[in-house]
């Protein structure tokens, strides 16, 4: 899943400072379940805008709610009605849900509440790690299930660099050596011998170097 | 035992404080408080294994917050104390209530259309 965290609280204090009213919208998808930006964080932000604006002496009204998905253009439409009522809005969804909130609703002004980090895994509460990097085409099959990509700092495609010592990566003695698990996995699997084959180089047209990047299903579209 | 502590204090029951969530504090203060206390039981001897350790972790992200709204972290605090120790309830019950009061009152009180100021406390 997406995985965000909270804007500092000044920062968006600065950002909102001139309105009356103002709609913070959460989303109910990925940002819920890594607690950026669900109910409960839009609850806590608007109390503390609240607090802060009632203390400057500045009357502002602030409303909350979420919304199932704010990727998906259906669940914004029941806002539809309220958006005029507003000034401004913020929203703690991701980039994505953020810029569909702004698309939906062009006259008005959408700020973001939390920065939007990568798609990746839970590995306890609070602790989220990069999985994934949406490069387009995917090659676990020929990594044993975990991507060099979003797992190596260099996304090297053929084994570890010279930066990696004892299973950790040069860039930080924190970061696993994506390749180090690489190796273990295939080690474990039986199938070290994957490290003979020369790889491919890879096609990043399909990733961030074809530009923006769009699906098209005419099978299921309607 | 008929112990003293500040009348001006209004305690809300939880049954630990593992329950006591951020909104709810930033709610005290919303609503007027000029200080919230939350007292959880002893370090160790929580009943719900963790609670007392996480209501910790939240005051002091609630402190934290409260410090950035410009109404002051050290309006709200956590302390450990167990059931039995009545004594040390009203003593912290004072302990708080004084800081407050040398505080003053909270700065949503100050503004234009509140109502008088008043401390409001959690306690479990």
């Amino acid at each position: 899943m997406i995985k965000a965290i909270g804007k500092p609280i000044e920062e968006i204090i600065e950002l909102v400072k001139d309105y009356e009213t103002l709609l913070i919208a959460g989303c109910d998808g990925c940002v819920t379940v890594c607690e950026a930006g669900g109910l409960k964080e839009v609850n806590v932000l608007a109390a503390a805008l609240r607090l802060y604006f009632t203390q400057a002496g500045k009357k502002m009204q602030i409303d909350e709610t979420t919304c199932t998905r704010q990727c998906e253009r259906e669940y914004l439409d029941p806002l539809a009605d309220r958006a005029d009522q507003y000034d401004a809005m913020i929203s703690l969804a991701c980039g994505v849900g953020c810029q569909h909130l702004a698309e939906r609703f062009p006259e008005k002004i959408v700020y973001p509440g939390v920065d939007t980090c990568f798609m990746g895994v839970n590995l306890e509460r609070g602790l989220y790690a990069e999985r994934c990097q949406a490069c387009g085409k995917c090659i676990l099959a020929e990594t044993g299930g975990i991507c060099p990509i979003a797992r190596c700092s260099k996304r090297m495609l053929n084994g570890p660099c010279g930066g990696s010592s004892k299973g950790k990566c040069e860039v930080n003695s924190e970061i696993d050596c994506g390749w180090h698990l690489i190796y273990e996995r295939l080690k474990t699997l039986g199938q070290l011998e994957r490290f003979q084959q020369p790889v491919s180089p890879k096609d990043w047209s399909t990733s961030r170097d074809g530009g923006p990047r769009k699906i098209v299903r005419e099978d299921i579209r309607v | 035992m008929r112990l003293q502590y500040p009348a001006n204090i209004k305690i809300i029951k939880v049954p630990c404080t593992g329950r006591v969530d951020i909104t709810h504090m930033l709610s005290a203060f919303e609503e007027g408080a000029d200080g919230v206390f939350v007292a959880g039981c002893l370090e160790g001897d929580c009943h719900y294994l963790k609670g007392n350790l996480r209501a910790r972790k939240r005051v002091n992200y609630v402190k934290q917050i409260l410090d950035k709204v410009k109404i002051g972290g050290e309006r709200i605090e956590m302390y450990n104390l167990s059931a039995g120790m009545g004594g040390r309830f009203a003593e912290i019950a004072r302990e708080m209530g004084t800081r407050i009061k040398e505080l003053g009152p909270s700065p949503i009180n100050l503004t234009e259309g509140r109502r008088e100021s008043h401390i409001g406390e959690e306690a479990a």
